[in-house]
């Protein structure tokens, strides 16, 4: 009971505030445009193509909604509240009249399995690998390897996915330009297999860009932990090099990389919308990329609040399992 | 001063590495003011030329001589990036102090208010903000724009440093000799801010040159100024890569990694050389 008073409750509190936070931030920011961003808008979209007139009206309602300029802002800030409790993000402009909420269902999945996957894979070879480079620092190897993740690490992630795209499928074409998987959605080997191959080089670039990330964390918290007295006390006691690594040494640095990982995933999110938009890959940064070729606010704005309940969820979501792996929390 | 950075040099493999990229840098930042081009001139040169002794990069299919351009995308993207740290910091420093020093009420509020922007994934609200300006944000507009969506982390770190400083022994020895607060925070805590806030800036600059980079090659950017992302958009607006032409493409790709890797060596020879527990791991008898 006291966990849930003193652990439990501010985590969640803290999650209606992120929403609040986010839903006010994404409803002001149209607003402290110096522009009428409705008539450039419909502007530009006519100026290169045709609307049905249908469209165009229902574009203008929809964007003064947006952009608060029928009635009061506070007016105007509980309808927008309104419809996003009802799930309601308005239909797409360029795609009339469907809803941007099932253009968000088709592209959710795709990103989902592509960031479950390459978070998991780049989190723990990140935590392996950076604390067995902090737990053998002297050797040759953990110097080469740390020398090549500093340099990835501060690299744009564009730059990095865009430099893998050019590497693997235009000098030496082992991956596919663009797409998600060939054929029709099944279970067959042949659907999942090329599900695999698609997904591969766009995964691969995440992997590398977080896992430097983590690296760098693990290691300096894997080289403090070999310092400590226990872990100079299991050596002297000549417990097995193994058993020190990963019971003693991984099992610390652990703990305050599951906290960081539920603010880093934040970061990772946006990574994932590049590495799409770079790779063709049909989540949602794809869609997000056409809806900013074609001036889609609709979808922009829906892909950027799905984007802030997402993360704020996943984080709220990890920090509640934080008690199951920390001794301290338990005891309380 | 000159002593610090002689022994980095002298002492810290990253340092110097990382000084040698910022030098080649700054370099191409000083040529850009020597360029016998204007930025925006087309056909000034042969087109499609590959690289060679006369045209060092080579040039695009719009006649643009690619190591001229760099130079001023280096600027630029420079330019972004400075103000949009000075921006960030700015706002980081002050709330981080406003909550690390009067506490209370005000700091829980504070509080709840950045660990919730620290949630926030930032680039889909950049993505919203700039598509709305979309072909009228200026270079400016952009790094007003990054400084504002990254104060968040800073603010949280600054507030930490500051709660333990306060309740370290020379505060206290301070406060009970009667020196006034502003004395305390000025002569007594900055200095322990201030390596902090070099490490700091740094991440900013990488943060900042990222984001520009990103938003930039969206077409969200300003297209219309050379800066390293508005080149790579160009870039692949004109299909270097299809039509073979990589240099056009390679040479922005090379100059953003050279930058950021610079930058982030530096800030790690600094940040050893600031952090006395570093030291003393480096003093121990090497295995």
């Amino acid at each position: 009971m006291k966990l849930f008073w003193e652990y439990i409750l501010p985590r969640v509190v803290q999650w209606f505030v992120v929403i609040f936070v986010g839903v006010t931030v994404t409803f002001l920011i149209p607003r402290l445009s110096p522009n009428n961003p409705v008539d450039s808008a419909i502007g530009r979209l006519t100026g290169f193509q045709t609307i049905n007139p249908e469209a165009t009206l229902a574009m203008r309602e929809s964007l003064l909604d947006m952009y608060g300029l029928e009635g009061t802002l506070f007016e105007q800030y509980a309808r927008f509240w309104g419809r996003i409790l009802k799930g309601d993000l308005g239909p797409s402009f360029t795609s009339f009249p469907t809803p941007v909420t099932s253009m968000i269902g088709t592209g959710l999945g795709w990103t989902i399995g592509l960031l479950g996957t390459s978070i998991l894979i780049s989190w723990v070879l990140g935590l392996v690998l950076g604390s067995l480079a902090g737990y053998f620092r002297h050797a040759r190897w953990a110097k080469l390897l740390e020398g090549a993740v500093i340099t990835v690490y501060p690299v744009p992630y564009y730059i990095l996915a865009f430099i893998l795209l050019i590497l693997f499928t235009f000098y030496f074409p082992l991956f596919p330009l663009v797409g998600g998987a060939r054929g029709t959605p099944a279970f067959t080997w042949e659907y999942i297999s090329s599900v695999l191959y698609f997904g591969f080089l766009p995964a691969l670039s995440i992997v590398i860009g977080g896992t430097a990330f983590r690296f760098i964390m693990s290691k300096a918290l894997a080289s403090t932990e070999v310092t400590s007295d226990y872990v100079q006390y299991a050596d002297l006691a000549a417990i097995p090099k193994r058993k020190i690594l990963f019971f003693y040494v991984i099992r610390n640095t652990m703990l305050p990389q599951i906290t960081d990982l539920a603010l880093t995933l934040g970061a990772i999110f946006e990574g994932a919308l590049i590495t799409e938009i770079v790779f063709g890959y049909p989540g949602i940064g794809y869609v997000l990329f056409n809806a900013i070729n074609t001036a889609d606010y609709n979808v922009i704005m829906g892909i950027t609040l799905l984007s802030i309940v997402g993360i704020a969820t996943a984080s709220l979501l990890v920090d509640l399992m934080y008690p199951l792996f920390d001794p301290r929390v338990r005891l309380k | 001063m000159f002593i610090t950075i002689r022994d980095l040099l002298r002492f810290s493999v990253s340092f110097r590495i990382g000084s040698i990229l910022l030098s080649l840098t700054v370099l191409l930042v000083v040529l850009s003011f020597l360029s016998p081009y204007e930025p925006d001139d087309r056909r000034a040169v042969e087109r499609n030329e590959p690289p060679s002794v006369e045209y060092l990069f080579g040039t695009t299919s719009q006649g643009q001589d690619v190591f001229w351009m760099l130079t001023f995308g280096v600027r630029n993207s420079l330019i972004i990036a400075g103000i949009a740290v000075v921006i960030g910091r700015g706002i980081g420093v002050v709330l981080g102090m406003i909550s690390g020093y009067i506490g209370g009420t005000v700091d829980r509020v504070l509080s709840a208010i950045v660990d919730s922007f620290i949630v926030i994934p930032r680039l889909p609200l950049l993505i919203l903000v700039a598509s709305i300006l979309r072909g009228q944000i200026t270079i400016f507009a952009l790094a007003l724009l990054i400084g504002f969506l990254d104060w968040a982390f800073p603010s949280k770190r600054y507030r930490s440093q500051i709660l333990t400083l306060r309740e370290r022994d020379f505060t206290q020895t301070a406060v009970f000799s009667g020196m006034n607060t502003w004395k305390i925070v000025i002569q007594e805590h900055l200095p322990f801010i201030i390596p902090f806030l070099l490490a700091d800036v740094v991440s900013g600059f990488l943060f900042a040159i990222g984001v520009e980079v990103t938003l930039s090659i969206l077409g969200l950017g300003d297209l219309d100024t050379q800066t390293i992302g508005s080149m790579i958009y160009w870039g692949n607006y004109y299909q270097a890569l299809l039509t073979h032409k990589i240099w056009v493409l390679a040479a922005p790709i090379i100059a953003s990694v050279v930058v950021v890797v610079g930058f982030y060596l530096v800030s790690i020879g600094l940040g050893e050389y600031l952090d006395p527990r570093k030291r003393l791991v480096r003093l121990q008898v090497k295995e």
